[in-house]
């Protein structure tokens, strides 16, 4: 298989970006048709995520039951779902991450990417096979690019967000990275309730982005260690870049 | 928490080009293209990508007289942990060069990942450009 150099113009493309969660979503669809709808649906579910989900928003159930003013019971059911998956993932990753942060009640480092995935789900089900959505940096691959070509995801270096250190390419796979975010956002370790300190990032790719997401904050935690930890969930492996520049890759990368 | 005890094994130089080095598993040797120099080597596509698998891909850049002319997709083995401690230790101010927005576009890559960007910081980033092409 040779790639091309130029881009092909006869593939077709459907973008659509998206601000929400703080954020900017993008919907890139390259199959035929008109996609109008099932962007509306995928762009309507984002919002609602950030709705229920939202730490920023005093409204939100997450923002609610942490001023003690919503019970998890009456809470919409997704926030028990996302918590179900938390407590998977925090068993998994030996702790490293956690919904529960000291105090408070924080599955942000899980949300996004679940969220970005069962976007990649209602497009799928409103008929696309060949897709990406990313959400701020997270990013579901469904399909190919183009046929016959897989998907090229650029992993930015953490310290020059505007260049690309290493691409990862394949078909119907996630990429998640979490690290030093402008956006404020920096992944607590749960252990002691502070952010980890440095410019450190790590990447994470596998087939399911919930869980990139998820393990992608908890490596940030962990620091080079994790591309040794990445043998326990197969299927997932590790890029970390620790403060300084030093690269570490899981055996699989 | 354990801590990460790890050595730094030196600065990141902004050196340029891909970087031969053999590896525990099979050598490797890529040509080294310095961008902002001659002459243009040409360069042929990988071959033989996994179709169903997320493999990582290093970007090799030719340039003429400092022209971007190719970007393409290099494979180098990566089969353990032990790889990437020996290629770390056996270029230790070295690594590969980012590439920036230019050779990005021009590698075709569709999406970026990196932690996350606020409103502004999208607009500035390498993700809202290729939504644009």
């Amino acid at each position: 298989m040779t790639d091309e150099a130029a881009v092909d113009t006869r593939v077709p493309r459907t973008v659509h970006v998206e601000r929400c969660m703080g954020t900017v979503f993008t919907l890139d669809i390259r199959d035929h048709g008109t996609w109008d709808g099932a962007i509306a649906d995928a762009v309507a579910w984002l919002h609602q995520v950030d709705e229920v989900f939202s730490t920023y928003r005093r409204s939100s159930d997450v923002g609610r039951m942490r001023r003690g003013e919503l019970r998890l019971a009456d809470a919409h059911p997704d926030v028990r779902t996302v918590l179900e998956l938390c407590a998977e993932v925090q068993a998994s990753t030996e702790g490293c991450f956690s919904a529960l942060v000291g105090r408070t009640l924080d599955p942000t480092g899980l949300v996004k990417g679940w969220a970005v995935e069962r976007a990649s789900v209602l497009l799928r089900a409103h008929g696309s096979p060949n897709h990406a959505v990313n959400g701020g940096g997270d990013v579901q691959l469904a399909g190919e690019s183009a046929p016959g070509r897989p998907w090229r995801v650029g992993i930015t270096d953490p310290q020059d967000p505007s260049r690309v250190l290493t691409t990862v390419t394949g078909r119907d796979f996630a990429v998640a990275t979490s690290g030093t975010g402008e956006r404020g956002s920096h992944p607590r370790d749960p252990f002691t309730g502070r952010v980890v300190e440095g410019q450190a990032a790590a990447t994470v790719t596998g087939p399911s982005l919930t869980y990139a997401d998820a393990y992608a904050t908890a490596a940030v935690v962990m620091g080079p260690r994790a591309t040794a930890w990445a043998r326990k969930v197969p299927g997932y492996e590790t890029l970390h870049v620790a403060d300084g520049g030093v690269r570490r890759m899981s055996a699989g990368w | 928490m354990r801590r990460a005890i790890f050595a730094v094994l030196g600065t990141i130089a902004g050196l340029v080009g891909l970087l031969s080095f053999k590896t525990q598993s099979a050598p490797v040797t890529t040509p080294p293209a310095a961008i902002g120099s001659a002459p243009n080597t040409g360069s042929t596509p990988a071959t033989g990508l996994a179709p169903s698998a997320a493999r990582p891909v290093q970007v090799k850049i030719t340039a003429t007289n400092g022209t971007i002319t190719s970007a393409t997709a290099v494979d180098y083995p990566q089969n353990n942990d032990r790889d990437q401690e020996i290629n770390a230790s056996a270029i230790p101010t070295l690594v590969q060069e980012s590439i920036g927005r230019t050779a990005a576009t021009a590698a075709n890559i569709d999406m970026v990942s990196g932690a996350t960007y606020t409103s502004t910081g999208y607009v500035q980033s390498l993700q809202s450009a290729l939504n644009q092409l």
